[in-house]
């Protein structure tokens, strides 16, 4: 069973000690170059958050192996996005009903899978007596191997006494062993410690009153934040023996994680979250307008870029930051049509020529196509994700009385600049449009399906554009200006710190220790393999603080366009609701 | 001719091609007066609801008449041929008192929920389906199901609170696979063999019972509260399991369908009917055959992205950015999308009176509520949100009128539907949508 946890087993064991050895010297290395500064003594809220699709596959995979968990749909609900991650819904969605009925369904498919003919001699470690009754050591031994793996921790004696119990009573009903041990399975695939990663806290002995997450709960927080995946044998048995709660310890496992395979995965997981790639699951182009665009090529405008960005941050350990001005990036032969460059025959390494107008993700297929519309391209889409999905800043609805006749159809205008101008010189649009079009608009050389372009409609595109200050007259200055803005390494710390500790981050709490691990991630040189460490071993990834009052939260905005301020002044525009009012939220603030 | 001949004929005679073609209704199945089935169960009362996005062009949707003389102005032409199986409800008000006018938000989850939400994250009370649900849904297999036609699993508007939403149903292959798949067990079969593991896997509930209960120490209050939804959730689960104990009553519009295959990614409209046709075919015969009694179907999202061929404009962006022709008074492309909806409309209630139940059809015992999120998307506009009814609620429910609202809450239209459907309420709604106010003229 190619990919079960009980062949990975061994081949973990085999390379421990080797990397053990290697990463303490690391860990005292990385010890002295400690920034002067003390690291802002905070802890992170104890969550409880529902596995997400990718989650569940990967620990069904683990436990059962790949072809086991491909043969179901994960039982997961859609997540609302929170505080720009998916993952950050996985704290507070609720499983409906019917969602719990879904999870019964594959649970009574993937035990039925597990025990079946196909797959026992693998993944049973033992054999019954007699197939036509109950065998309660097999079913002991079994259970109590399986269970603590999709648990992620121990299980008590009398609790697997009553999941035995369970399958000898259903063993002797359905006269079947087998039959038996699959409905025990089923009740464990069931259970909500299986469905919910659960911070089970503990009191932590360096600060008396006050709470840490158990050794299990720190494994589990670290696996899937490093790889999306449940945590490992060595992971375990770090955590049974109480030994991962050492700093030692700590850095050791982080840095075996670190130098695995599977951080791949569990990035390309991460950077999926962040960059929204989740539009691509319902995304087309009409083909009357864009017929090079099919399916094919919007599946690969999402796969160029997550191996464009894993090859970058991970591969090359290279800075954070020029993934918005490479040119370096990969080619298959369906994008290879539509961005005009010769076809290789399967994914192959490609450099974009210096006078190609192509530097950095954001002059990818990939982000080009995804904001926009099916027809036709948005400055103001584009404008809007550059802001919300790299910088962290969101961009208000738009306010509900607006007079819209001044866009109507715009006359004779060719291009997207002249129908948006109109927006700017409405003071009602120009609060929201001033935020996200200067810099959209820079973008207008590819149009909506992300295809280069000299002109539109005829007409000649002006690409200047300005993003906070910083103006330009190229996608070059616009990706320059994207890479040195002050907000991108400080969004990826918050979005990182987020998606590693299974929840929104709270500014109030937080703040100063994300403002500490961005300083540190500058002077590393922006390399994301620093920052995961740092973040995996600070003590905030393990310390637990209480739930905060929501009353105590304070609510920060602030609008950072002063063109957008001028504007709405100047039209005397009065918002009942300071959360209709246009500009950029809390996190522009210093 | 047997309930097993008959079965045999129909599957034979369709060959799984059509599935709402009507079906010859023949007395075997029938009481005495027609109004149950001849197994003697009584024909089951069902609550539907039908969306589409961004309302109406006003001065070709709302009709001049009231009544049931209505005239049917070129935007709502197409509903002709089922004028009689409908209600049109226009001039209702939704209201946001306090609270900002979330675009394409607000409209939506004030007639789903009676409340008017105060950011676009926040969702609040449940959605009347859900309420529904509670009284109509424990006879049957699914509680409630929902379908979109968009093809995008983030398209619902059902929810049992703010971070519970129900996920639509949005791949035909996938639909059909949880509808008619191996836990489907077919009202007319011949024969009813419960399966022995369906007892063991009930009584296998009470070991995942002990393990959430050993888990809540562990949680904050707010994870408590989901806790407390997991265990409704098992109830139900055990709610299910009996059912499947226990030997359906047999449905003679009930017919196992052929396996559709699933459709492209995209929202051309041309896609979007087709899917949203699938879809209907698969829930209505879900319908049919009592798996459920409570049915959304979402032709279009709020912010719908609905794009016609050789339009630049998909539908949202056209509501604003479309001009209103100073000669025909209305946004003629943005009035073709409209159109589109409707076409659907009559698709969707065509297909309800194919089915047959007792002596007249499905659309007899179901009653339809069907909103939008705007009246005039191109202000935002919430005043006049239109709506629409359709079915007769088990001959409760009078068809074939246009009703003026005056200017009273829509959530009278919903507050009606929950009646109907046996809820023990006063009234539905919060602040100025709070009603306790039948829409009386529709009334039996």
């Amino acid at each position: 069973m190619i990919g079960s946890r009980k062949q990975a087993r061994a081949l973990v064991s085999m390379r421990w000690p080797i990397g053990w050895l290697g990463l303490c010297l690391v860990f005292l290395l990385s010890a002295c170059a400690e920034p002067q500064d003390p690291m802002p003594d905070v802890g992170s809220l104890a969550r409880a958050r529902l596995l997400t699709a990718e989650q569940y596959t990967n620990t069904i995979a683990d436990v059962f192996g790949a072809d086991i968990a491909e043969s179901v749909i994960p039982p997961v609900p859609p997540l609302a996005r929170t505080d720009g991650l998916l993952a950050s819904g996985a704290a507070s969605v609720g499983l409906t009903s019917d969602q719990l009925s879904q999870v019964q369904q594959a649970a009574s498919v993937i035990a039925g899978l597990a025990v079946d003919e196909d797959h026992r001699a693998f993944l049973l470690s033992c054999r019954p007596e007699t197939d036509e009754s109950e065998d309660s050591s097999c079913a002991r031994q079994v259970l109590g191997e399986v269970a603590p793996l999709l648990y992620r921790r121990p299980i008590a004696v009398a609790r697997l006494d009553e999941l035995v119990d369970l399958a000898d009573r259903a063993a002797r009903e359905l006269e079947s062993f087998h039959d038996g041990l699959a409905i025990a399975l089923e009740a464990v695939l069931v259970s909500p410690e299986m469905l919910l990663i659960v911070d089970q806290t503990e009191a932590d002995p360096a600060r008396p009153g006050e709470q840490r997450l158990d050794a299990h709960a720190l494994a589990s927080r670290l696996s899937y934040f490093l790889w999306n995946a449940p945590p490992d044998d060595a992971l375990l048995a770090a955590a049974a023996d109480g030994s991962l709660q050492q700093a030692a310890v700590l850095s050791a496992q982080v840095d075996r994680m670190l130098s695995s395979p599977r951080l791949e995965a569990g990035m390309r997981a991460f950077f999926d979250d962040m960059f929204a790639f989740d539009e691509f699951n319902a995304l087309a182009k009409d083909p009357s307008v864009y017929p090079r665009v099919t399916g094919a090529t919007i599946a690969d405008a999402r796969e160029q870029t997550l191996r464009t960005v894993i090859e970058h941050t991970l591969g090359r350990d290279a800075d954070y930051r020029d993934i918005f001005t490479s040119r370096q990036t990969v080619m298959s032969m369906p994008l290879a049509a539509v961005y005009g460059v010769p076809s290789p025959t399967r994914w192959a390494p490609f450099e974009f020529p210096a006078d190609s107008q192509r530097s950095g993700i954001l002059t990818h297929l990939s982000f080009l196509s995804a904001h926009a519309h099916p027809v036709r391209s948005s400055p103001t889409l584009r404008g809007k994700a550059l802001r919300e999905l790299f910088l962290c800043q969101k961009v208000p609805d738009p306010p509900p009385n607006v007079d819209f006749s001044a866009i109507e159809d715009a006359g004779e205008v060719a291009t997207a600049r002249e129908r948006l101008d109109v927006h700017n010189r409405n003071p009602s649009c120009a609060g929201c449009h001033l935020i996200t079009d200067p810099m959209g608009l820079a973008l207008e050389n590819f149009d909506g399906a992300g295809q280069f372009r000299e002109t539109e409609q005829g007409a000649p595109i002006d690409i200047t554009g300005e993003l906070d200050g910083v103006r330009f007259e190229s996608v070059a200055g616009l990706t320059d200006a994207v890479r040195n803005h002050p907000k991108l390494s400080y969004c990826l710390v918050n979005r990182l710190y987020a998606y590693g500790t299974g929840g929104p981050v709270s500014l109030k709490h937080e703040r100063r220790l994300l403002k500490w691990h961005e300083r540190r991630f500058g002077e590393q040189g922006h390399r994301l393999r620093t920052l995961l460490k740092d973040l995996a071993t600070s003590p905030a990834f393990a310390r637990v603080r209480s739930p905060e009052d929501p009353s105590a939260v304070v609510s920060v905005r602030a609008t950072v366009d002063p063109a957008a301020t001028a504007l709405i002044a100047q039209a005397g525009r009065e918002t009942a609701d300071p959360g209709e009012r246009p500009g950029l939220t809390e996190e522009d603030l210093p | 001719m047997t309930n097993w001949n008959r079965r045999r004929f129909l599957r034979g005679a369709l060959r799984g091609a059509s599935v709402t073609l009507g079906l010859p209704l023949l007395n075997v199945f029938l009481n005495d007066n027609g109004s149950a089935l001849a197994s003697g169960a009584s024909i089951p009362l069902r609550f539907g609801t039908w969306s589409w996005g961004l309302g109406m062009s006003e001065s070709i949707f709302v009709p001049k008449q009231t009544g049931t003389e209505y005239d049917l102005p070129e935007e709502i032409a197409a509903l002709a041929p089922i004028k009689q199986h409908i209600n049109l409800y226009t001039n209702f008000h939704v209201f946001k008192d306090d609270a900002p006018n979330l675009c394409h938000h607000s409209g939506w989850v004030v007639l789903r929920s009676g409340q008017a939400p105060y950011t676009r994250a926040n969702k609040p009370g449940e959605t009347i389906d859900v309420s529904i649900a509670r009284k109509l849904g424990n006879a049957t297999r699914f509680r409630s199901l929902s379908a979109t036609a968009t093809g995008d699993v983030r398209d619902s508007f059902s929810y049992e609170g703010g971070n519970s939403v129900n996920a639509p149903e949005w791949s035909p292959l996938r639909f059909y696979q949880r509808l008619f798949g191996e836990e489907f067990q077919d009202p007319n079969a011949d024969t009813f063999s419960p399966d022995p593991r369906v007892l063991v896997r009930k009584s296998a509930l009470s070991v995942v019972r002990e393990d959430a209960k050993r888990l809540e120490k562990h949680l904050g209050a707010d994870d408590r509260a989901r806790l407390d939804q997991y265990f409704t959730g098992l109830r139900d689960l055990e709610r299910r399991f009996d059912l499947q104990l226990t030997k359906p009553d047999p449905r003679e519009a009930c017919i196992l369908l052929e396996e559709p295959k699933d459709l492209a990614a995209g929202l051309d409209a041309d896609l979007v009917s087709e899917r949203h046709r699938l879809m209907t075919d698969l829930m209505l015969m879900a319908v049919a055959c009592d798996q459920t009694r409570v049915f959304n179907m979402f032709y279009a999202a709020a912010f719908s992205a609905t794009t016609k061929p050789g339009y630049d404009k998909p539908h949202h962006t056209a509501t604003h950015e479309e001009a209103v022709d100073p000669e025909l008074g209305f946004q003629p492309n943005t009035s073709w999308y409209t159109r589109r909806a409707m076409d659907e409309w009559v698709y969707y209630v065509q297909a309800l009176a194919k089915f047959r139940e007792g002596d007249g059809s499905m659309l007899d015992n179901v009653f339809i509520y069907a909103t939008t999120d705007q009246s005039f998307a191109k202000l935002h506009a919430i005043d006049g949100i239109p709506m629409f009814s359709a079915g007769n609620a088990g001959g409760r429910i009078r068809t074939g009128l246009h009703i003026d609202g005056g200017g009273s809450p829509g959530c009278r239209l919903g507050y009606t539907a929950q009646r109907l459907m046996g809820l023990d309420i006063d009234s539905w709604g919060t602040k100025s949508n709070t009603t306790s106010s039948e829409i009386g003229e529709i009334l039996v």
